[in-house]
């Protein structure tokens, strides 16, 4: 095979070992992909092609920072491990262009409110050059052959897919122009492909559901194609709004418990009054069988569960259970003694320097990572097979433990990923499929599971409480070193990236150290020229349902190194601001962090008790800085909220993002304005209470997740213009510089560096529920609050 | 069972089940109507929100024994023939803004807004930054901002209805 390329080269595309042929990569980018044998046109390409690895050993010629600090994160992150990851391993894609002129593409990730799947369209409508409209993507079920590619998760969607699904859009594009050339006798460079017809000489033109069937092929074959120069885009990179949002607003948008499948009927599980307590007896089961409405009930691993005609008198049942539980896995435990524990398992910082310093010891509490729509599955299980309705980051993952836990050969289980109510990390686990399918299982008969609130927060999963110990050593205006001990109750990584991890650890540059550790090092920077640079992490006790809140270990050690910054930058009597600036490696870091110093108006005067706070943050490739005002003075912070927390408010938020090339700009701003609602709960309202084995909150008028009253009035977000020209990640990156921007501002307008998140884990600001039974009752006082 | 009637979206429906069973579970488990969402259960995150009679109700909080025949329940699915077109002027405003991320409290918060817009009307002055800090509804993706937005542009929009 032999191709011209840009930069006058010509001769044969190297050739792999396994006989296919390299794309050549630089200049005028080739790329291979195939046509699938179906009776439509179905284009495909590898979901990461080998092409596309960016994945390296250090090299000489990497860029040396000016102090020796060696970065693992800027030869290999995150990213770079779970693309790597999929190398050998991944399937295909395929791209269909169906009759009646729209395009098909089952997209191996879940939706769960980031836009992927809108960011996807797109993706198909610019390459195939197809009005977005006409693109549908769906989500595709459990497809174990892609192994660890389809995983959603580490911000990771559109960085891997980026160029794959392009590739299968090109490759549908290129057999659509034939088959039109042939059915014409014309060469196909007179022929215009654009808004989903095509246009030959004459004015003829056909659309491309016409030629769906024509463009097919009868045998599966590679071909090679080029990808649309970025000069030439129209779709990507301009704003888009969200491909599901009418279905949204109409209430027609499907989530899992809105599915009809026949037989499932509402199912809920009463919960023990401790942290993964077990069922003792039950001593009214049969009395309870007879309430109105139910169906069963049945003792699980994870306490008893019923099925009724209806949740309403699944709750009633649940609540009329007597039942005796055994200890929890977090028995007697409190947050006093989980901090001892942690205290006790905090790795060295070393002696103190001999050079003046900085230092700070923060604590951050447990944190729920509850998505509004709870957890939730439907699971039809039969002898011989089994099918599975939720929504899954982990679909792979889920379908082997379903099966295992079955018995059940592989391909007898199927499972369908639904799409989210949210996630924030939570559907990276499938505790309630596996749930359900134990259930259904017991009772033969299918269910429709879902957690209570109650129980979502108190039996699903937390992020975990951990404190982060920071000490800066400097002279003069230099900065020698910078040090940073993690330390927190284990974060449960199974859900497939400790299988990647675990499966690349060992040739990653890090050493011989666990996943966990290996996980930190490659999710966390040093941005600054901070000299020697040494960040441990430390992970004790495995008694709790953990699992990450939008981002692992980011936000709360950032947040503790912005604040150190800020209180260092005081030290050397400089602004915090200009501090940042003048000790930022990168460029990108620099612009993002001077466009919300202008546009936010950095050091503007302010009124005592009011002030600003700037932090930065890079991560999956990406950079941001946020600058937020905060006003703390009393008469705002003691403002009354029925059944919620005031407390001080952010006023104003000013966000800059640079993620290399946003493919929806609209989109990149709707994960940002999350990320900041998320980073000012972390600093001043959202955490977990944990007392004798329980954590106290039980639902949203207990846990303060950013509500109305504790939005910014005023939110400006700067998108970057493209840098890199390729997407870095985004839909957790605005958490970590969101939160330590609200805790510096914090910290400036009360004089006090805050030590402790969030600020008012230590007033309890409602009446706890009781935990027996442990769901609330329904209220019926409904009509009374109509308004 | 006992017999239960009332007027859903426009139309008399009539169900078999007890008297304290609550509307949300009549509306999602009997009659199939799943616009409303299930948040807490409890009227606290407001994700059920609908309208009875006009006004914003919580049908977690409603036994269905507690409506009369003659009480109108709209949901979201019902919402649009309100103003007599495809979409409620606040859908509209909604996805002008793009608000929506997993779209799962949605429902609930145009159902709120439409009802708030309604109340400031009644009361004669226009929504104020302290009326959209009083909206309970939650979103944990936090669309807070756009849906201050699509409130105030939607408002406009009823207003020339």
């Amino acid at each position: 095979m032999t191709t011209s390329r840009s930069d006058g080269t010509t001769g044969p595309l190297p050739v792999r070992a396994d006989g296919r042929t390299e794309p050549y990569t630089p200049g005028r980018r080739r790329f291979l992909g195939y046509v699938l044998a179906a009776p439509v046109l179905t284009a495909a390409a590898e979901l990461v092609p080998a092409a596309e690895a960016r994945a390296q050993t250090p090299s000489s010629d990497t860029p040396s920072p000016q102090i020796p600090s060696p970065e693992i994160t800027e030869l290999v992150d995150l990213n770079d491990v779970m693309t790597a990851a999929a190398l050998p391993t991944s399937g295909l894609i395929t791209v269909e262009v169906n009759p009646d002129g729209t395009v098909s593409f089952a997209l191996p990730r879940a939706e769960v409110g980031q836009g992927i799947t809108t960011s996807t369209a797109m993706l198909i409508a610019e390459e195939l050059t197809v009005p977005l409209d006409r693109v549908r993507v769906t989500l595709a079920d459990a497809r174990p052959e892609l192994l660890f590619n389809q995983l959603t998760g580490g911000s990771n969607t559109t960085f891997s897919t980026y160029t794959p699904i392009r590739v299968a859009a090109a490759v549908a594009r290129g057999r659509l122009l034939r088959a039109a050339a042939t059915a014409w006798g014309t060469d196909v460079t007179e022929l215009v492909l654009k808004d989903g017809t095509v246009t030959g000489p004459g004015g003829r033109r056909v659309g491309i559901g016409a030629l769906s069937e024509k463009a097919a092929s009868v045998r599966t074959r590679q071909v090679s194609v080029d990808l649309k120069p970025r000069d030439e885009f129209t779709v990507i990179g301009t704003p888009h709004n969200r491909v599901d949002a009418l279905a949204a607003v109409t209430g027609r948008k499907t989530f899992t418990m809105d599915l009809a499948v026949p037989d499932a009927l509402p199912t809920m599980v009463c919960r023990p009054p401790t942290i993964n307590g077990k069922v003792g007896s039950v001593s009214n089961a049969a009395e309870v069988r007879t309430m109105p409405g139910v169906t069963d009930v049945a003792v699980v691993s994870t306490g008893v569960a019923v099925r009724a005609a209806t949740f309403g008198q699944c709750i009633d049942a649940v609540r009329a259970l007597r039942v005796s539980w055994k200890p929890g896995s977090a028995e007697g435990k409190s947050d006093e003694s989980v901090l001892r524990t942690l205290r006790a398992a905090e790795l060295p910082l070393g002696p103190p320097p001999l050079t003046p310093s900085v230092e700070g010891t923060f604590t951050f509490h447990f944190r729920s990572n509850s998505a509004l729509e709870p957890n939730c599955a439907i699971a039809d299980v039969r002898p011989d097979r089994a099918e599975v309705w939720s929504c899954l980051k982990a679909p792979i993952v889920a379908k082997e433990a379903i099966a295992a836990k079955l018995g059940l050969p592989l391909g007898a289980v199927t499972v369908h990923v639904t799409e989210g109510g949210g996630s924030f990390g939570r559907r990276l686990f499938f505790d309630a499929a596996l749930e359900a399918v134990e259930i259904s299982r017991k009772i033969r008969k299918p269910v429709k599971l879902m957690w209570h609130r109650a129980d979502d927060s108190r039996q699903g999963r937390t992020h975990p409480m951990a404190t982060s110990r920071v000490r800066i050593a400097y002279l003069g205006d230099t900065v020698l070193s910078y040090r940073q001990r993690h330390t927190g109750v284990a974060t449960d990584l199974s859900h497939g990236l400790g299988e990647i991890f675990t499966a690349l650890a060992a040739k990653l540059p890090v050493g011989d150290i666990g996943f966990s550790e290996t996980f930190f090092q490659l999710s966390q920077s040093m941005p600054y020229d901070f000299g020697v640079n040494s960040r441990l992490l430390s992970e004790t006790d495995k008694s709790f349902n953990t699992g990450s809140m939008r981002n692992v270990y980011s936000p709360d050690v950032t947040c503790a190194r912005e604040l150190l910054v800020d209180r260092l930058a005081a030290r050397m009597d400089k602004d915090p601001y200009r501090f940042r600036h003048d000790f930022l490696r990168d460029d990108r870091a620099r612009a993002v962090l001077d466009k919300v110093a202008e546009a936010g108006r950095w050091g503007r005067t302010m009124p005592p008790g009011t002030a600003q706070g700037i932090a930065f943050h890079s991560e999956y490739h990406s950079v941001n800085a946020v600058l937020v005002e905060i006003d703390c003075r009393p008469e705002t912070v003691d403002r009354p909220i029925r059944d919620g927390v005031g407390g001080p408010r952010v006023t104003k938020a000013v966000i800059a993002v640079d993620v290399g090339l946003a493919v929806n700009p609209r989109g990149l701003e709707a994960q940002m304005m999350g990320c900041l609602m998320d980073g000012i709960a972390l600093t001043l309202t959202s955490s977990l209470h944990l007392r004798d084995g329980y954590f106290l909150e039980a639902s949203w008028d207990n846990y303060f997740y950013t509500r109305q009253w504790n939005t910014p009035p005023e939110l400006d977000i700067i998108v970057m213009p493209p840098t890199t020209g390729k997407p870095g990640g985004a839909g957790e990156l605005g958490v970590a510089a969101s939160m330590a921007a609200v805790a510096c501002a914090y910290g400036r307008a009360t004089g006090t560096m805050p030590t402790s998140f969030p600020i008012n884990h230590g007033t309890l600001s409602f009446e706890p529920k009781p935990t027996v039974p442990p769901v609330p009752a329904s209220p019926a006082d409904g009509l009374d609050h109509v308004r | 069972m006992p017999e239960h009637t009332f007027r859903l979206n426009g139309e008399q429906v009539t169900v078999d089940v007890d008297d304290d069973v609550r509307l949300l579970w009549v509306l999602r488990d009997v009659l199939g109507v799943t616009g409303p969402k299930y948040g807490c259960g409890i009227n606290v995150c407001k994700a059920c929100t609908s309208h009875l009679n006009g006004k914003a109700v919580n049908p977690c909080a409603v036994p269905v024994g507690a409506l009369r025949p003659t009480d109108e329940v709209t949901t979201i699915e019902g919402l649009p023939a309100t103003a007599g077109a495809d979409l409620h002027p606040m859908q509209q405003a909604w996805l002008d803004q793009d608000v929506a991320q997993c779209g799962y409290c949605q429902p609930g918060q145009i159902m709120a807004a439409v009802a708030l817009v309604r109340r400031v009307t009644d009361e004669g002055h226009e929504i104020t930054e302290s009326d959209l800090d009083g909206l309970r509804n939650i979103c944990r993706c936090g669309t807070y901002v756009r849906i201050r937005e699509a409130i105030r542009a939607g408002a406009d929009a009823m207003r020339r209805l």
